[in-house]
């Protein structure tokens, strides 16, 4: 490794640069600590939509609503994102910064692909009569499922800050922190998917 | 940007694509479960529950890197009390509308 800007090298091996002072160290702390209780959040949101899951009014049922073609592929785009945002960081531990905006330009993209699809998922369904108003399933489905979206909704906002921000100040430990918590917040969302696709939809199709 | 602090050897990312590799085959071997049913009901929830764990494990070991630390795991503790409250509050909602016509 060669030193030519004066700025403190990370080594590629270790995550210690991400904690280049215990001040950035307490902020990923602080992260984990938020996560856990924004889980607690889907927690109680999957605990309605369990309890109210067959009380369909009449409505259409789970059965009848999901489309497997659908949620398989939003369920793919997800991965693949939470994928290409780990390469993202990883590119940070390499300190190649052109690698590590373009992983994250794919990552907002798939982001932006999800939540397109998930809105004409929505859109179909409302059109078909199934809107949150329907029925106490649908009430829960739409609360959960789009508290979801509009998590991933923000972690586009914020992964683009990250970048315009690394663009700006490149990597030192602080914007190192900050696209790291960016990451883990991208992962956690993807962590609560695998519970929607699993518990909503798998559970929904299921014969 | 010039590659300053460029390793001069770039390792394949064998944990990343594992990870990566590893959730799109959970992915369709818990679809194929379900459109397919070889199992009754009962155990078809079982593996798939089984599997959104190994998916839950793969992210947070492969992606959030939950393994590293500098020091005491206190994140680990964290989001694993968090994990805990998620089982207490779902498990326990279903649990008590099994009572059935008690709580309606």
């Amino acid at each position: 490794m060669v030193e030519t800007t004066g700025r403190p090298i990370p080594d590629p091996k270790s995550s210690k640069h991400l904690h280049g002072t215990e001040e950035e160290e307490k902020n990923i702390l602080g992260f984990w600590i938020f996560l856990s209780t924004d889980l607690v959040l889907f927690a109680c949101l999957f605990a309605t939509y369990l309890v109210l899951r067959t009380h369909t009014d009449g409505g259409p049922t789970t059965a009848q609503l999901f489309d497997i073609p659908m949620f398989t592929l939003e369920t793919f785009i997800l991965l693949t994102s939470s994928f290409t945002c780990g390469l993202a960081v990883r590119e940070m531990r390499y300190n190649n910064l052109r690698r590590l905006l373009g992983w994250l330009a794919v990552t907002v993209l798939l982001g932006l692909i999800f939540v397109g699809i998930e809105a004409s998922e929505f859109l179909s369904y409302s059109s078909e009569g199934a809107t949150m108003q329907r029925s106490a399933f649908l009430s829960g489905f739409f609360t959960l499922v789009g508290t979801h979206g509009l998590h991933v909704s923000l972690g586009i906002v914020w992964m683009i800050s990250v970048g315009i921000q690394l663009l700006r100040d490149r990597i030192h430990p602080t914007t190192a922190r900050k696209l790291f918590n960016a990451g883990l917040y991208w992962h956690f969302l993807d962590v609560v998917w695998v519970m929607i696709y699993t518990v909503v939809y798998l559970m929904g199709v299921m014969k | 940007m010039k590659n300053i602090g460029q390793p001069a050897k770039r390792t394949f990312p064998w944990s990343h694509v594992t990870g990566y590799v590893g959730s799109i085959v959970l992915t369709v071997l818990a679809l194929l479960f379900t459109v397919k049913a070889p199992f009754s009901q009962g155990s078809l929830i079982t593996i798939l529950l089984g599997f959104a764990i190994l998916q839950i494990l793969i992210q947070l070991i492969f992606f959030m890197h939950i393994t590293e630390k500098n020091g005491p795991a206190y994140h680990s503790i964290a989001i694993a009390l968090g994990f805990l409250f998620t089982f207490a509050v779902v498990a326990g909602s279903i649990w008590v509308m099994t009572f059935g016509s008690q709580v309606q």
